[in-house]
């Protein structure tokens, strides 16, 4: 297997802050895929990860959620129960956990599927037309990567080349013809999501 | 070897395969389904064999016959499938063969549900099978470590002729880390023996039994064990005390999953100068008695306990037995696939040391 050693990336202190994110959605759309490569990426550059699914009694078209932890320590709980990101695919995931958020912390929402604000003024709201940005980068199947880019664009969490990377590792093999356009999603997300970088 | 991202079950079976497991037999359930499932694809690919049982009840006692011919195997459930395999581990022991049972602990009693719990300690630690009879019980709180005392379970299993219980909770089997396995490939499988059955050419004969309906024969069978399970003791015992390098008033006891939970809400009260340690259990049996009960010793005379556990409280009569009325043991517990969070454990740490946070 080739390593992120393999191409170096820029892991300046810019990545050092501990942090932890809560991805939500149906079954299907994706975000336990999306933290995997987000720990995936991480991981790669150094950090400690965990990544904590849901695994309830669920059935496709249940709701799926994934907390994804970041750390340059090792990680005490993986379950959080107020996270400092939230990303939310569908409603019931923002009526569910967008509450919880910790003050201060990001909230990404895809506009697609969720036409209600968060009503969390004590946070960093992020509005992402997730279907739209994914077709445009070829596929609406996608969207959890525009999500995931919005999210690191605007946290920063971790270099993007790292999460291109790890999606190119995802999709190694008989899945390499998803690369493209999930890469193209994640960057669509990521520039969308930048603008909301605190600097 | 560079590090993975995996999920603890996976990583369990990943760990089997270097520690030289070469046959599995199992029957699948949640939350565990991932080491059977990974298992059926990496066994073959090492020489080894597979297969899915009629039951847990078949399953064990297929790993009584492949390990009675010397071969290293494991086989892997949840507690209600655990329970069904209680009978096969009793004869395992009596036989003395070595093989590993991985137990991804769900919440009961009954079927109970699929979540995470603790709930399984008394059957881990006491219960199963009937007899006089003991396994040794291994408790992993991070994947990096589910991978570490697989390694060692089958180490154990094979120095002392007993099986072995890795004893972890759906939160470990389902939560992806980072580890990093040992070696590559396929391990070692058991040194040359003086007990599997493997034909008797060239040899006296060797008989697997549990059966001895002389008592005086059984009751020395009985005092052989009891000499073993001794030197388990003796030598087995492992844990982990974290007290931040500083005097404490307060000492948590809990493992595998819990005890990540408290070391993220010591982390969260040690802000508010409350002086909290955690002693970490890894070994359930045998219990690290002697060193819970010094780091009960170390703090001053008003010192206090906290066992927190997955269940309604288990593990905490060891720490009872341990404290030996030295000291005041409290409980906090929850049940159900319920997971105490950080600020539920702070809550109880708060309280137990009567302070109030301060904000």
């Amino acid at each position: 297997m080739t390593r992120m050693a393999e191409r170096p990336v820029d892991t300046n202190a810019s990545h050092a802050t501990d942090t932890d994110v809560l991805m939500a959605g149906f079954g299907g759309q994706g975000m336990l895929l999306a933290g995997k490569v987000l720990a995936q990426a991480s991981m790669e550059i150094g950090k400690e990860v965990s990544w904590l699914p849901s695994y309830g009694p669920e059935m496709r078209g249940g709701t799926a959620n994934v907390i994804v932890c970041i750390a340059s320590t090792p990680i005490g709980s993986p379950l959080i129960e107020s996270p400092r990101g939230l990303i939310v695919m569908n409603l019931p995931s923002l009526e569910k956990f967008g509450p919880k958020v910790k003050p201060g912390g990001v909230i990404v929402i895809n506009t697609s599927l969720v036409d209600r604000d968060a009503h969390r003024d004590d946070c960093v709201v992020i509005k992402v037309d997730a279907r739209d940005l994914a077709q445009k980068a070829g596929s609406a199947r996608a969207a959890n990567f525009v999500m995931l880019g919005a999210y690191v664009g605007a946290m920063d969490v971790v270099p993007a080349e790292a999460i291109e990377y790890a999606i190119e590792e995802e999709f190694a093999g008989d899945k390499a013809k998803f690369i493209a356009s999930s890469v193209a999603a994640f960057r669509a997300g990521y520039d969308a999501g930048r603008q909301f970088r605190r600097s | 070897m560079a590090k993975v991202l995996m999920k603890g079950n996976e990583a369990l079976g990943e760990a089997a395969i270097r520690a030289g497991c070469v046959h599995f037999f199992g029957y699948p359930i949640t939350p565990q389904t991932e080491v059977p499932e990974y298992l059926v694809k990496r066994l073959p690919e090492v020489g080894g064999v597979f297969v899915q049982a009629e039951s847990e009840v078949a399953s064990i006692h297929m790993v009584y016959g492949a390990a009675g011919v010397g071969i290293k195997c494991l086989t892997s459930s949840s507690s209600p499938g655990i329970s069904l395999m209680a009978e096969g581990m009793s004869y395992l022991a009596a036989c003395e063969l070595p093989c590993v049972i991985i137990n991804i602990m769900r919440a009961g009693p009954g079927l109970g549900g699929i979540l995470p719990s603790q709930s399984d300690y008394f059957q881990a630690t006491r219960g199963h099978g009937h007899g006089d009879y003991q396994l040794i019980v291994l408790a992993p709180s991070s994947v990096q470590e589910a991978v570490d005392l697989m390694m060692l379970a089958f180490e154990l299993a094979e120095t002392y002729r007993n099986p072995v219980m890795v004893c972890a909770d759906g939160m470990i089997g389902q939560m992806m880390e980072p580890v990093e396995f040992p070696g590559a490939g396929r391990g070692a499988p058991f040194k040359d023996n003086d007990w599997a059955l493997t034909g008797k050419k060239g040899r006296t004969r060797r008989i697997v039994n549990s059966l001895f309906l002389a008592p005086e024969a059984l009751h020395q069978h009985n005092i052989h064990l009891k000499e073993k399970y001794d030197r388990v003791h003796a030598n087995e015992k492992r844990w982990k005390l974290d007290d931040g390098g500083a005097p404490y008033d307060l000492l948590l006891v809990a493992f595998g999953t819990m005890a990540r939970i408290c070391k993220t809400a010591m982390d969260d009260v040690r802000k508010d100068g409350v002086r909290v340690a955690l002693f970490r259990p890894i070994t359930l049996n045998p219990f690290p008695t002697e060193a819970c009960r010094a780091a009960m010793d170390a703090m001053p005379a008003a010192g206090r306990v906290l066992t927190i556990e997955m269940n309604m409280g288990q593990m905490v009569h060891d720490v009872k037995y341990a404290a030996e009325g030295s000291r005041e043991v409290g409980f906090y517990g929850t049940a159900g696939g319920i997971v105490p969070s950080p600020d539920q454990v702070a809550e109880q740490i708060r309280a137990t040391v009567g302070r109030t946070c301060v904000v």
